[in-house]
């Protein structure tokens, strides 16, 4: 067995009480990180970069440290995603669908416990994936070209509808103002910027973390400030926190879909955790028996997407160590890091410096148990932060969201357009139009529209290019069933299972 | 547990936020790329060889590709002594085509470049292309049978490499040549191997893994010598097209500055430039030499700028 020995030698280098020491830091730190909204694994882990440069760190010590905060992160934005309706980051964001009603009926603990582990499910399942198929699944990415991906996005929002539970028109209409917003910025196939009205801050685009931040956190400012507090989703109540044994024997499933989806989402570059998720929930609600119940404290919606997204988070390190290629905005932080490191991934990598993989693997490994103990057992450490009295929090959170945008750039421009985008979400709100899909439209909206114009390019214009190739042709099946198939079934399914499920509103 | 909280924050603050004292470096962008990598490295060196007092404060200034911090030195900080701005090709591509909304390249003064990353144009490792002639005689007979991919907009040094080996080689009518624009040349190389694109130009430096696992075949390297370490990857020269494309490293400093303190950053980089400690960066991070200073610097981006800003109107990015 190569890969024991390979990993007992990552292991060996990995465990040390001062690698060790760091991976706590490193754990505790990111979770706190992508709880607070705002700040997001990439900027999280982009801001320790010169502390480890300073700190002196060599190579495998800033790897655990920064894969740790990495982890970390992943863990964390569930928290706030669930107590406070604000995503962490962005890959958070689905966890708020299902995990706030949950906290709001008073299983705030059950809902965090059932997320927690399933982000250990999801990311040590990634882990194991990483470490036995990496340099297989490498191949995969060679097999995506601009068409395949621009039918990976459009079957991403052909399952939109999924999401709007309420009102399929609103979702459509949002995930529109989202692709909008997407087009603001340098068009890279004809290389003139759009609408930035010659604003040099405009002309990288909108950065996804400046509408997150600014269409949950400060919206939600404006509603407490508006209602005195009253609705404002501020101060969930947190119980003894128990184990619940049978919400997770229930949900297991959910989070062995998850992860699968979401590994394969993160292995894709360009797919990245966002869509790991969102795809995660999409499908668990599909397969689901009881649909009703989604977008209302189903814990199966909140083990799906969270398994998702920290699955993806590990499936993203696959191109990222054998091609080089970043599937996140993440792991494109870290990808610079190792190259300032003088470590130079791409498909000689696990050849040429065995030990700086396997060590990252061991040290993965060691951040999701680390995680798990501090995110399960602990968790109420992070969620007394959180519950500290609304008016010390909500001035913190807005402080922190500030900073935590500041720190991407550098320039104030971005906290203005963030208080934009936090009264487009109060209107949003009032007019009962749900924001995820606006975040999904700015997060999907570039890379689809990248990728179609890329395939233009390549094929002359010629648009049955688009259907080209077997993974194309399976993929857009699959958007049209994934667009179709609910109207149709909407209908066979709604009956039978309402009487069932209708006790269980109540409590 | 807030004592973590505030700790956390307070790391964030000194991260981003230290008063700015003594020298200091502005890169353009996040921590992590081409430019951080130029501020820390040059600051480093420039601290151990003593040329400077104090350590060199690197500050990140992203936007705009550059744009943001340029405009700021510009507007806020043009006879601020004590402050060098990390630049590249990249730099001059943008002021060319006019993307710094409306900013040009003499509102600063350009100090110097001491390294440059050799462009390459790579093909699949199962290409029927085996030279860049081949290539260039394909693309010479039907322009729509090869398509190119880089790791920059249209219109970035990845895709003028293409368009001005191609200008050189005679191809005029460049309008016609495929390029599709990806995030960075690993990506590009991804679509290269693929078969979704026919060939791929990037910065060496960026691929080397690719090149010494066999997955690409390198056709040309657009240096003016053959790279050492790659001594079996013919210059484009060879082939008997004359280009140069290199992604130079170097800084610039504000406009309003002394003669003297302009001299006295010239005299400051040259001393990097020559240390040993440089010509290990440069062979660590797979930069080859590439240096010009002062007078023959602000020379040379001038004639950069009119020739890139000659193919950008070829291709209509320019008016």
């Amino acid at each position: 067995m190569e890969i024991l020995s390979n990993l007992a030698m990552g292991f060996s280098i990995a465990i040390s009480p001062y690698t060790l020491l760091l991976a706590v830091i490193g754990c505790f730190v990111g979770t706190i990180i992508g709880a607070l909204p705002g700040l997001g694994p990439a900027n999280g882990v982009a801001l320790l970069i010169p502390i480890s440069f300073s700190m002196g760190l060599d190579a495998i010590s800033a790897l655990v440290l920064l894969t740790s905060v990495y982890y970390g992160a992943m863990y964390g934005g569930r928290i706030s995603s669930i107590l406070l309706n604000i995503p962490g980051d962005e890959p958070a964001m689905m966890t708020t669908l299902d995990g706030y009603p949950m906290a709001k009926q008073g299983m705030a603990g059950e809902a965090l416990v059932v997320s927690g582990v399933a982000s250990f499910v999801g990311a040590f399942i990634a882990t194991i994936g990483l470490m036995i198929f990496a340099p297989y699944l490498a191949r995969v990415a060679f097999k995506f070209g601009p068409a395949e991906y621009f039918a990976l996005y459009m079957l991403a929002f052909c399952t939109l509808g999924g999401i709007g539970s309420n009102n399929q028109a609103k979702a459509a209409m949002a995930a529109a103002i989202g692709l909008g917003i997407a087009m603001i910025g340098l068009d890279k196939t004809t290389g003139m910027p759009r609408f930035t009205f010659g604003e040099l801050h405009l002309q990288d685009g909108v950065d996804f973390l400046v509408a997150i931040v600014g269409l949950f956190a400060v919206a939600e400012v404006f509603f407490f400030i508006e209602t005195h507090g009253k609705n404002s989703a501020i101060g969930v109540k947190l119980g003894k926190i128990l184990v619940p044994w049978r919400m997770l024997r229930q949900t297991t499933g959910a989070m062995l879909r998850g992860t699968g989806i979401g590994f394969v989402a993160g292995v894709l570059p360009g797919a990245g955790a966002s869509l790991g998720s969102f795809l995660a929930y999409t499908a668990e609600k599909s397969v689901a028996r009881d649909k009703s119940q989604f977008g209302k404290g189903n814990p199966r919606g909140v083990a799906a997407p969270e398994a998702g997204n920290n699955a993806a988070a590990g499936g993203a390190l696959v191109p990222m160590l054998t091609l080089g290629v970043p599937g996140s905005g993440t792991t494109a932080v870290l990808l610079a890091l190792l190259l300032t490191l003088n470590i130079t991934p791409g498909p000689l990598l696990f050849a040429e410096r065995p030990e700086v993989v396997w060590s990252l693997i061991a040290a993965l490994l060691i951040a999701n148990i680390v995680l798990l103990l501090m995110n399960v057992p602990m968790v109420k450490v992070f969620v007394h932060i959180l519950s500290v009295p609304a008016w010390i929090l909500l001035p913190g959170v807005t402080m922190v969201a500030f900073v935590g945008i500041y720190s991407l750039t550098g320039s104030s421009f971005d906290m203005l357009m963030m208080v934009g985008f936090g009264v487009l979400g109060y209107i949003m709100r009032k007019l009962e139009i749900p924001t995820v899909p606006v975040i999904l439209g700015i997060l999907l909206g570039n890379a689809m529209e990248d990728n179609l114009r890329r395939a233009m390019v390549l094929s002359d214009g010629d648009w049955t290019f688009l259907f080209s190739s077997p993974i194309a042709i399976g993929l857009w099946i699959a958007a049209v069933l994934g667009f179709i198939a609910p109207i149709f079934l909407r209908s066979f399914l709604k009956r039978p299972p309402l009487p069932e499920t209708e006790p269980k509103v109540g409590d | 547990m807030k004592n973590w909280t505030k700790a956390a924050v307070a790391a964030i603050f000194t991260s981003i936020a230290v008063p700015a004292a003594a020298e200091e470096c502005i890169a353009p962008a996040n921590p992590g790329g081409g430019w951080d990598f130029t501020c820390r490295q040059i600051g480093r060196i420039m601290t151990e060889l003593g040329v400077v007092p104090d350590l060199v404060q690197v500050t990140n200034l992203a936007g705009a590709g550059g744009g943001v911090a340029y405009s700021q030195v510009v507007n806020e900080r043009n006879d601020d002594p004590n402050v060098f701005i990390a630049a590249s090709s990249a730099t001059t591509t943008r002021l060319a085509q006019n993307a710094f909304g409306g900013a040009t390249p003499d509102q600063v003064r350009w100090v110097g470049t001491i390294g440059g990353d050799p462009g390459v144009i790579v093909v699949a490792a199962d290409s029927e292309y085996k030279t860049l002639t081949d290539l260039v005689e394909a693309i010479k007979a039907d322009p729509s049978s090869v398509a190119f991919a880089g790791g920059s907009a249209v219109g970035g040094f990845d895709h003028l490499k293409v368009l001005m080996t191609l200008d050189k080689a005679g191809f005029t009518d460049i309008r016609k040549v495929k390029y599709i624009g990806v995030d960075g040349g690993a990506d590009a190389i991804t679509q290269t191997v693929g078969g979704f694109a026919q060939a791929m130009t990037g910065d060496l430096s960026e691929i080397t893994g690719f090149i010494k696992s066999g997955d690409v075949r390198p056709i040309a390297v657009l240096s003016e010598e053959r790279v050492e370490g790659f001594e079996d990857v013919p210059t484009a020269k060879e082939q008997g097209i004359d280009i140069v494309a290199m992604n130079w490293r170097g800084i610039y400093v504000p406009k309003g500055i002394s003669d003297e303190d302009y001299q006295k950053w010239v005299d400051a980089l040259k001393q990097v430039g020559e240390s040993e400690e440089w010509q290990k960066v440069m062979t660590e991070n797979g930069l080859a030499p590439y240096s010009i200073y002062g007078e023959d610097f602000e020379t040379f981006v001038a004639d950069n700028i009119a020739q890139v800003q000659k193919i950008s109107k070829d291709i209509g990015l320019l008016q």
